[in-house]
Formats: structure tokens, C-alpha cells, sequence
């Protein structure tokens, strides 16, 4: 048998071992049998010295592509061995994907200062400010500066908490209205305000009515603004909250700080419009009241009402909330049951 | 306002519209309308029938079986339980297979053993409310008059085959709250004519008033206009059946021809009357005054009234027989003996009158009527038109002339407009004719002169004062719906929160991070409660009248509420709540009504923070859980030098487990343990708070955020473990080791705190991390060492700690 055969010999046994190794150890203990200083293949070479000068260079480069040939295999065998290796590891670490995550435990923003927050960003869109004002109010500002003076009428509309004769808790966002016209400098520009807040009505509380509940008030006051104004105004306020095919219907009504004044209706949208019990078959649901501002609103604040005239529409959070997410007691708002309160946690 | 459609035909055609079209004209053009029915809706085959003979129930003490005539060749028999009930009368009849009010369906059926065809009805049970239902006949069946005709369909008897549409009056528009203003609106809504009758009336000429009234007088400042008519020789009995079915239609109940006359031109005219009985008068005298302190009057609802020096009276010249445009006095009501009747009508001061009826809480139809205003114009025509029916009806004279004190003017006034302004506020282009034509459907005179237009509106449109009144004519009977719809344009304005606006919405997004939910509470509430947790002392703000003894008192703190709200969750087994509030306070001082508003933020933590996991333990609420939430929202708003002082100055907070928190030195609110007195009141577990005075943090000084080079060279740690007495407090030691701890100490953390097995009684064991570096070079193991040994000499020093 001559050197190449022996070599032929060697390599194909070798690999055969190499194939059925199977940890790193046994590869390591062919590799150094082999090619290991005293290893099989050095030791083939050794005969070498018996060869010819021309058969040598020759047997050469024969026994060096075996030896490549057998270290490609056991670094081939090794990565094998180790993605196996790998493999059945990570099998052992396998879970059960289905268990429960951690919770994370954010609380919620209040369902009224959701909404709230919704009305504020579309109007800090459109550029106007927001104002607040104080709770505890003057019959003036209350009253008074909104056309309505003592013994009217229409101060029955609402009823009043009182502190003192000329101290109450204001029934409404608008005598935030009368005190920033008292103090608008319109040679900086238009006035465009909203006012969120807290209100308080002498009320029984049941499912309907409640003595606090919430109103945004809007006033809008400049040279050249139109009922049509109000009327896109509202229309973008119902779409914004109340989704983008919602329309709206203005109808006359009456408040004394307005003149045209209107009550404004938004397309049902539970039914869009066809009839359901939301809109009591009506197709539409009333949800703001709005109007151009009085002239003698405007000139009890001292505004030149023949040059400026603007627009002023009131809201209600408590009521658009619970239009919306069909809560049927007002009282919810106020109770703070937390179960009620993690209810509102989708954002968007 | 209930308005009967039939009436209104009489004055505008509308029969032949149909209802919900009218309905919904009415509502989108002037005001609201509540319901639009008619009061046979639903009922079928119920006719006049005429009883012929009755005779006793066998096996009944109180039923009869009657033979009814109903038309038909047969009489029908009906079993009737009635105590009204007697032959030779006609009734309401339900016929077998007839449908009456409530969606009740009649059969023939056995009452008894016997066979009842039908049933007799009261006109509750045709749906009729009890509060119109005349009293005679409250208890039983109704009557009807002798000329009905057995087997005629009961429906156009009794006024039900008519629509009623409920109209919701807002209080400008008092002029629709009669059917003749009813009448003008819809003349214009539909550009209809519209036909009003006038009274013609014949007086007596053998008598005059002057024979039964020496003296009338009435201040203009109480009565601007007063008038009265005397109608002689009167019968009181029941109203037609006509009049009576109108008075019902409108929700008013008959009485007797007299009242119901005068309720009836109530309803036509909208002019409030009042009828006394001239023969209880006790004199010849009518005088309008204030009432005096004190003095006393029985109103015709039998109440004994307290009058006060506001009131206006109607006096003999002695007593008082009226609570002036509110309410009559019993002395001198109209009864079945009433003959002579002085029939009064007026304007009185509606301040006065509103005064008056919200004080008594005695909202009548004329109350209502004189605060919110009446047509001037028609005073005089509404007595005149009573005066000639109530003659009529009773078959007595109307005594010749009439007295009248104080004249009211009736001129139209004059509004002025222009065809810009109306355009330049609506936002339209209408034309002239258009403006022109709507004023003139509303009935108003119109002149345009180069542009403008002068418009006579009648007194019967008082609410028309200034020229945006006339817009608001022109828009809503334009049509709202025809406005165009436009955005508002011009200057631009930067729209943005105001840094005070941002802070607040920004620390109310940290305590959601931190594990809150957002709660909002009651700002009205018990003065007990309103005065606890403050931090500030001030006096309170109480409702002059409240509503409920849980809601008197403006809050003074937030806590209180969040209490409230935590008791809520815990009487409905939400025993893990963690909330805050972010809302004002109300501070007041002794020179002001009006309290001081101040912004505050609170919580209030109770139960699990964390419910345990499968993969977590649970997390109890305690103090440093809660401080933890309150440190890592002054870290965040950049809020730096916080200091927590135990303090037990808190009555309502346990006082070994509270803070006060110092910002910079300043007072900025608390924190701790509620006190278990408290917990106890509201029946909660251990319950930690907090109360922040947000104002201040708003305005407190904030971290500049300037960025810091990250160090290239590794950190240092060394950790030290004492023993200390209990008495030294940690932020103590903390302080000690950042004042010796060298230039290059960062930072110093507590990470553990050990009390207990092992350590004398006295004793607590704390370990510390400290950390050092420098960020321009290698820290040599040496400097370290130094700056360590500096730290705890200190310490040994200072406190006579031991190092463990």
C-alpha cells in the first residue's frame, strides 16, 4: 500500500468518525489523532523522506488537500454539533407564551377631562386661547354683565347657589366670557377664547341632574364674524367628538347673552339619523346652545358693539360623555368608582 | 303651552296641515316643542250613550246593571259601578271590542253572573289627567249634556279629535303663551293671513258701574294699567261642553262659567283675569296697594299666606281680597251663589309679581304670565271679551262702562336696521324684498329709507327691542338652515396653554404614569369636611340656602373628597384604590365674601398598589410607596431642595407617620398615614395622602436642564453598613456624607434599612452606596479610600455610628 492509498485509508475513516461524533470532544480527539503532532496523517508524511524527489511534491499536496479536506469536515461537524446544541438548549428554555404578561399600572385620565382635552386641542388648533375663571362668582359677571339683571325671567332657567346676595356659585362657564371682553385689548388682535370648567346648579342629584357638572364655553369677538361662522364652528366641534359624518341643525331658542340665539342638534350618532332610542326617534340629538353675542353684552364690557360682534356657544362634557359612551347616570362622573374610572383607557 | 289646533284654525288655516309638519315648523322656526298628540289616539268605537233604565245588581251592593241607548235598535245592557251613575243621563260609553285610554281593550264580558256589554266610562279612564278632570265628576263618570245623541262617537264631544301640539316656551317669547300669539307666529312661519275676532259688547244701559264702585285706585309703579267691569244678575253653573273641552285641552280644569271664562280668555288672549264675587267685597272700594308686614291672606287654594311689604294686594280698601296677578283670596272667591261678579283686569310690575310667587312658590297660569310679560294692547278688548261671555253663559248684563286706571302706551315702537348689518352678522346676501317680506309676515311695519329699514313692531312682540332682535326674526324665519357655513376668518392668534394651563395638565399626566387614576370630586361639601386637611387657615364659604346637608360648604382641601371617594369604591369591595384630584381650593378671609381660588393637587393611596402575580408579589400601600409617587413628580417638573419634616400638627393625620413637605424652604402641603379616628368615621383601612399646594410649584424656581458631559472614566462604589441610633434621621446621615464625601462622591443611596433580631433595641442598621467618580480621569483606589474614610470619621463623629 503506498502513501496515497494509506492517506485514501485514513481520510475515510476519519470522516466516517467525524460524522458519527457527536460532542465537541470526540471531534477534538479525532482532529488531534489526525493531524495532531503524532497524529495519523503526520505520521503517513513522515514516509515521505522514502519517496522520490518527484513523487514527493506530489504526495504533498495530495496529503495537504486530505488534511484540509479533514479539518473543513470537522469544523463543518463542530457547527453542526453546536446549532444542535443550541438548538435543544433553547428547547429547554421554552415557555408557556400564553401565561399572563406583568400589568402595568398607569391610571386613567377622568373620563369628562377626556373630553375636555378634546375640545381644548381643537380649539388651541383654530387659535384660540383657554381661559379660566373663578368657580365662587359675582352676581355681576354671573348675571348682570350677561344681560340678565335681577328679577329676570329667565334667571329661572337656572337655579342658584348663593352665598351672599352678590356672592354665588356660578351656574355657568360665560361670566368667563365678560371678564376677559372687560379686558381684551382688540388692538392685539381678535378675541378667541373657550373656557372649560366646573359649574353648579341648585339641583337634586338623580340619574339626570346633578348640582356640579362641567361646561366649556367658547366666545369668539372680532370686526366681521358671521352667524355662517358659528355655524362651521359647531359643525367641526361635532364632528371632532362626535365623528366626521355627523352633521348639525341649529333651532331658535333663547338666552339672554345671545341674539339670534340657537340650540344645536347633532345627527344621531348611534342611528346616523334614521331613529333609535339614543335620539328618541328623532334622528338627532341636542347637545350645545350658541348665538351671536347681545350688543348690550358687548357694551356692558365696554366693546363698541356697532364695530365688533362675535359668537359664543356653551357645552357640556357631562353630557357629551354621556352621549357618547352611553353612561345613564350623571352621578358616575362624580363618584370616582374606580371601576368606572378604568373603564376610559383607550386613547386616540 | 298647549295648543289646540282646531282653536288655532279658527284664527289661521292649519287643519289641513299635517301635524308632525306643523310640529317641526314650529320647533326649527321659534321654539321648542315638547309632544304633538291627540288625546284619541289609540281609542276606538266609545260613543254617547243614553241610560235608559237602571235597576240594582242582584249580588252587588254597588253595581247596576243599566239598558243603555246606543244607537242601535237594541239597548245594550251595562253593569256600571258609578256612584253618579242614574237613568235618563248620557254617558260615555266603551262598546264591546272598543279601546279605551292606557291601551285597555273592552269586551263584552259577565260582571257577576251578568252580561255587561261594555263598559261606562270617566274620562280617566279615556286618559283623561285627574288634574282636569272637573271635580263634580272626579269620582264617577262623566255626564254629558242632554242634547248628545246616543251612538255618535264620543270623540268630537269631549274635544279629543284634535291634534295639541305642547309648544316650550323660552321666557322671551311669553307672547306665544296665548292662542292668538300662537296664531301670528304661525301666520308668519306660513305667510297665512291671520283672522282675529273682536268682542262686540252690549252693556245693560239701566246700570252703571259707578253704582257699585265709588273708588278705584292703583299706583302706576304696581298696576301700570288696571280695569275692571261689573256683570250683573249671573247664574253659576257648568260650562258648555265646548268651552270645558278647551280649558281641558290646554290642561286647565272647569270650575264654573265664570272662572272658566276667564281661564279661557287667559288661553286666547294671554291677559290674565280675575273674577271676585262683588257680593263678599264688603265695599266700594278696590285699591291696589303694597301689602303691609305681616298681614294676612287665605289664596283660593286655602292657604294662609305671611304677606311681606313687597307684595302687591288687591284690598277692599280695608283687607286684602287678591294676592295680586297670583293668586285670588278665598273671601271673596266665586261660588253657586255668585251673582255679581267684578272682573278685574290689569298689567302688574312683574318683578314685584316674581318676587311674590317664588317666595310663596305659587307659579300660577297669570303669575307666569305678568313676570314674563303680557300684550299691553289687548287688556281692555281680553276684559270686554270676558265681561260678553261671561253675561252670555250666565245669562246676566254686562253693567254699562268700564273702570279704568292708568293708561299703558300701545304705540308700536320702532327698531331700526339695516340690510348690511343683518347680512354682515348672518353671514347671507339677502336682498331687501327678502328682509322686507320677512317683517311683514311677522306683521311689523315697514319703511326703508336708503337702506334702512324702520320697523314697527307691535306691543304684542315686546321681546323685540333692539335691532339684533329683528336679525334674529329675519334668521330664524330665513331659516338657520339656510345660513351658509364658513369658518371664522381674520388675523390669525397663536393658540397655546398658558404655562400655568400646561403644569397642571402635565401633572396630572405624571400621576397617571405614577399609578393614579383621575377623580373628580364634589366641590361642595360638609363644613366638617370642607375644614380638614387644609393648609392653609381661613374661614369657610357656606351656601346661604343649600339643597342637601352633604353638599353646604366650598372645600378647603382635596383630600376630603378623595375620601369620600375611596369609602364609595370600599362600600362596593374595590378595596385597592389609588386616586388624585386636581382641582381648586377655596381660601376666604375675613374682609371678602368671595374665598381666595387656589389650584391644589392631591391622592390618596389605599389597599394593594400591585395585586400579586403569578410572576409578582404584592405591593402594599405604605408611606414611602406614596412619597416615592410625590418625589418622582417634583423630580420631574424639575422641582429641587424638597425637604419632609415629620410633624404631628395634623389632627386628622396619624402623627408618628406624616410629613410636611418643604420646597426651597417654603411650605408647599403634606403627606402621611389619615389618622385611624378618621379612617375609623369613614370605615377604611390604612389610607395614605397627600395635599400639594400646585399653585406654588407652578410657581416655584425650575432645574435649568443643561446637559451633562457623560463620563468616560469608571465609577467607584463603596458601600458602608451602620449601626445608628433610631433617633438619627436618614436624610441626617445623608447629609453628612454629601458635605464630607469629596468632590468626586455623585451619588449616595440607601439600600438597606435593618431594625430588629440582632441589633440592640435602640439600634438601626442602614448600608449605603456611595459613588464616586471624576469625569476627567481614573479614579486612583487610593483617592477613594480617603474620601471613604473622611465620610465615615464623620460619621463616628457626629452621629456615633458603628460600622457593621
Amino acid at each position: 500500500m503506498d502513501l496515497r492509498e494509506k492517506l485514501e485509508e485514513i481520510k475515510q475513516k476519519s470522516l466516517k468518525n467525524i460524522q458519527k461524533a457527536q460532542d465537541p470532544n470526540t471531534i477534538n480527539d479525532i482532529r488531534v489523532e489526525l493531524l495532531g503532532k503524532k497524529g495519523a496523517i503526520t505520521e503517513v508524511l513522515r514516509g515521505m523522506r522514502d519517496l522520490t524527489p518527484e513523487e514527493r511534491p506530489k504526495v504533498g499536496s495530495f496529503a495537504n488537500s486530505i488534511r484540509d479536506e479533514l479539518n473543513q469536515a470537522i469544523s463543518k461537524r463542530n457547527e453542526m454539533l453546536e446549532i444542535d446544541r443550541t438548538a435543544k438548549k433553547l428547547e429547554k428554555e421554552t415557555i408557556d407564551v400564553t401565561l399572563p404578561g406583568v400589568p402595568v399600572n398607569a391610571g386613567q385620565p377622568h373620563i369628562l377631562m377626556q373630553v375636555i382635552d378634546k375640545i381644548e386641542k381643537l380649539f388651541l388648533g383654530m387659535g384660540y386661547e383657554i381661559v379660566d375663571g373663578p368657580e365662587v362668582e359675582e352676581d355681576h359677571y354671573n348675571f348682570e354683565m350677561l344681560n340678565l339683571p335681577k328679577d329676570h325671567p329667565a334667571r329661572d332657567m337656572q337655579d342658584t347657589f348663593y352665598i351672599t346676595q352678590q356672592i354665588l356659585m356660578r351656574t355657568q362657564t360665560s361670566p368667563v366670557q365678560a371678564r376677559t371682553m372687560e379686558v381684551h385689548d382688540f388692538s392685539k388682535g381678535p378675541l378667541k377664547m373657550i373656557s372649560p370648567g366646573k359649574v353648579y346648579r341648585r339641583d337634586t342629584d338623580d340619574a339626570t341632574h346633578s348640582h356640579q357638572f362641567h361646561q366649556v364655553e367658547g366666545l369668539v369677538i372680532d370686526k366681521h364674524i358671521t352667524m355662517a361662522d358659528l355655524k362651521g364652528t359647531l359643525e367641526l366641534v361635532a364632528k371632532t367628538l362626535f365623528g366626521k359624518e355627523r352633521e348639525i341643525r341649529m333651532r331658535p331658542s333663547y338666552f339672554p347673552f345671545t341674539e339670534p340665539s340657537a340650540e344645536v342638534d347633532v345627527s344621531c350618532f348611534k342611528c346616523g339619523g334614521e331613529g333609535c332610542a339614543v335620539c328618541k326617534q328623532s334622528g338627532w340629538i341636542e347637545v350645545l346652545g350658541a348665538g351671536m353675542v347681545h350688543p348690550n353684552v358687548l357694551k356692558m364690557a365696554g366693546i363698541d358693539a356697532d364695530i365688533y360682534g362675535g359668537f359664543a356657544f356653551g357645552l357640556g362634557p357631562d353630557r357629551f360623555a354621556m352621549l357618547k359612551y352611553g353612561v345613564d347616570d350623571i352621578r358616575e362622573f362624580y363618584l370616582n368608582d374606580i371601576r368606572f374610572l378604568r373603564q376610559f383607557s383607550q386613547k386616540g | 303651552m298647549k295648543v289646540s289646533t282646531k282653536w288655532l284654525n279658527e284664527y289661521v288655516p292649519v287643519i289641513d296641515l299635517d301635524r308632525s309638519v306643523l310640529a317641526e315648523k314650529i320647533a326649527r322656526t321659534a321654539v321648542e316643542v315638547d309632544d304633538d298628540y291627540r288625546l284619541d289616539e289609540g281609542l276606538k268605537k266609545v260613543v254617547v250613550g243614553h241610560v235608559l233604565s237602571m235597576e240594582p245588581h242582584p249580588d252587588s251592593d254597588h253595581l247596576n246593571i243599566c239598558q243603555v241607548d246606543v244607537g242601535e235598535a237594541e239597548p245594550y245592557q251595562i253593569v256600571c259601578g258609578a256612584p253618579n251613575i242614574n237613568s235618563n243621563m248620557n254617558v260615555i260609553v266603551a262598546l264591546p271590542n272598543s279601546w279605551i285610554g292606557n291601551h285597555t281593550k273592552i269586551k263584552k264580558s259577565k260582571m257577576r253572573g251578568i252580561v255587561s256589554m261594555g263598559m261606562i266610562c270617566s274620562l280617566q279612564e279615556l286618559g283623561f289627567s285627574d288634574s282636569v278632570v272637573p271635580k263634580k265628576y272626579a269620582d264617577g263618570i262623566y255626564i254629558l249634556p242632554s242634547d248628545a245623541v246616543p251612538g255618535q262617537t264620543i270623540f268630537s264631544y269631549l274635544g279629543m279629535d284634535e291634534n295639541i301640539i305642547d309648544i316650550d316656551i323660552t321666557p322671551n317669547r311669553a307672547d306665544l303663551l296665548s292662542m292668538r300669539g300662537v296664531a301670528n307666529e304661525i301666520g308668519a312661519i306660513y305667510n297665512h293671513n291671520v283672522k282675529l275676532p273682536h268682542p262686540v259688547i252690549s252693556e245693560t244701559t239701566e246700570d252703571e258701574i259707578n253704582n257699585y264702585l265709588t273708588k278705584v285706585s292703583a299706583p302706576a309703579n304696581l298696576a301700570p294699567t288696571y280695569m275692571m267691569r261689573i256683570i250683573k244678575d249671573v247664574k253659576i253653573k257648568e260650562s258648555p261642553l265646548w268651552l270645558q273641552a278647551r280649558l281641558w285641552n290646554a290642561g286647565i280644569r272647569p270650575l264654573n262659567n265664570v272662572v272658566d271664562v276667564t281661564n279661557y280668555i287667559l288661553l286666547d288672549y294671554g291677559q290674565p283675569l280675575h273674577s271676585f264675587d262683588y257680593n263678599k267685597m264688603g265695599s266700594k272700594q278696590i285699591i291696589v296697594r303694597l301689602a303691609n308686614e305681616g298681614e294676612e291672606l287665605v289664596t283660593l287654594d286655602g292657604e294662609k299666606r305671611l304677606l311681606k311689604d313687597t307684595d302687591i294686594v288687591v284690598t277692599n280698601g280695608d283687607k286684602p281680597v287678591a294676592l295680586a296677578g297670583v293668586m285670588g283670596g278665598l273671601n271673596t272667591e266665586i261660588d253657586s251663589n255668585s251673582t255679581l261678579i267684578a272682573l278685574e283686569s290689569a298689567v302688574f310690575n312683574p318683578s314685584k309679581i316674581r318676587k311674590t310667587s317664588r317666595r310663596e312658590n305659587l307659579h300660577s297660569e297669570a303669575s307666569m304670565r305678568f313676570e314674563r310679560g303680557i300684550n299691553v294692547a289687548t287688556v281692555g278688548e281680553a276684559l270686554d271679551a270676558a265681561a260678553q261671555m261671561i253675561a252670555e253663559l250666565g245669562d246676566g248684563q254686562v253693567v254699562a262702562n268700564a273702570i279704568k286706571v292708568n293708561e299703558i302706551s300701545t304705540n308700536d315702537r320702532i327698531v331700526e336696521i339695516t340690510t348690511t348689518k343683518i347680512n354682515a352678522t348672518l353671514g347671507t346676501n339677502l336682498t331687501e324684498n327678502v328682509i322686507k317680506d320677512i317683517f311683514e309676515r311677522l306683521g311689523f311695519g315697514v319703511q326703508l329709507e336708503s337702506g334702512t329699514f324702520k320697523v314697527a313692531v307691535p306691543v304684542r312682540r315686546w321681546d323685540i327691542e333692539v335691532a339684533a332682535d329683528l336679525i334674529e326674526e329675519v334668521a330664524r324665519l330665513y331659516g338657520y338652515d339656510n345660513l351658509p357655513t364658513t369658518l371664522p376668518t381674520g388675523p390669525t392668534t397663536p393658540g397655546h396653554y398658558t404655562d400655568k394651563q400646561r403644569l397642571i395638565r402635565q401633572t396630572c399626566a405624571l400621576m397617571e404614569s405614577a399609578g393614579l387614576s383621575q377623580a373628580i370630586s364634589y366641590g361642595l361639601t360638609t363644613k366638617a369636611k370642607a375644614q380638614r386637611f387644609t393648609l392653609e387657615k381661613a374661614k369657610t364659604t357656606e351656601l346661604d340656602f343649600p339643597m342637601s346637608t352633604e353638599h353646604t360648604t366650598v372645600r378647603m382641601n382635596l383630600v376630603s373628597g378623595l375620601l369620600d371617594d375611596i369609602a364609595y369604591n370600599a362600600a362596593h369591595k374595590n378595596n385597592d384604590v389609588a386616586l388624585y384630584e386636581q382641582g381648586r381650593v377655596f381660601f376666604r378671609d375675613d374682609q371678602n365674601d368671595r374665598p381666595r381660588e387656589v389650584e391644589h393637587l392631591a391622592g390618596a393611596i389605599t389597599g394593594l398598589f400591585n395585586q400579586a402575580t403569578w410572576h409578582d408579589s404584592k405591593t402594599v400601600v405604605d408611606f414611602y410607596l406614596t412619597k416615592g409617587i410625590v418625589d418622582y413628580l417634583f423630580k420631574e417638573l424639575g422641582l429641587e431642595n424638597v425637604k419632609y419634616v415629620a410633624t404631628n400638627a395634623h389632627e386628622e393625620m396619624h402623627p408618628g407617620r406624616t410629613a410636611d413637605i418643604y420646597i426651597g424652604g417654603e411650605l408647599v402641603g403634606f403627606i402621611g398615614e389619615v389618622h385611624p379616628n378618621i379612617l375609623k368615621e369613614y370605615h377604611l383601612g390604612k389610607t395614605y395622602v397627600f395635599e400639594l399646594d400646585l399653585q406654588k410649584l407652578i410657581d416655584m424656581d425650575k432645574k435649568e436642564q443643561i446637559y451633562q458631559p457623560i463620563s468616560k472614566y469608571p465609577k467607584v462604589t463603596r458601600d458602608i453598613a451602620m449601626a445608628v441610633d433610631k433617633s438619627i434621621s436618614n436624610a441626617a446621615i445623608i447629609d453628612c456624607i454629601k458635605q464630607n464625601g469629596g468632590k468626586y462622591l455623585t451619588d449616595v443611596t440607601l439600600f438597606d434599612v435593618y431594625e430588629g433580631e440582632h441589633v440592640a433595641k435602640s439600634v438601626k442598621s442602614l448600608a449605603y452606596k456611595l459613588i464616586f467618580n471624576n469625569p476627567e480621569a481614573t479614579l486612583k483606589d487610593a483617592e477613594v479610600t480617603e474620601a471613604f474614610n473622611e465620610v465615615v470619621e464623620e460619621l463616628k463623629k457626629k452621629f456615633k455610628i458603628a460600622i457593621r
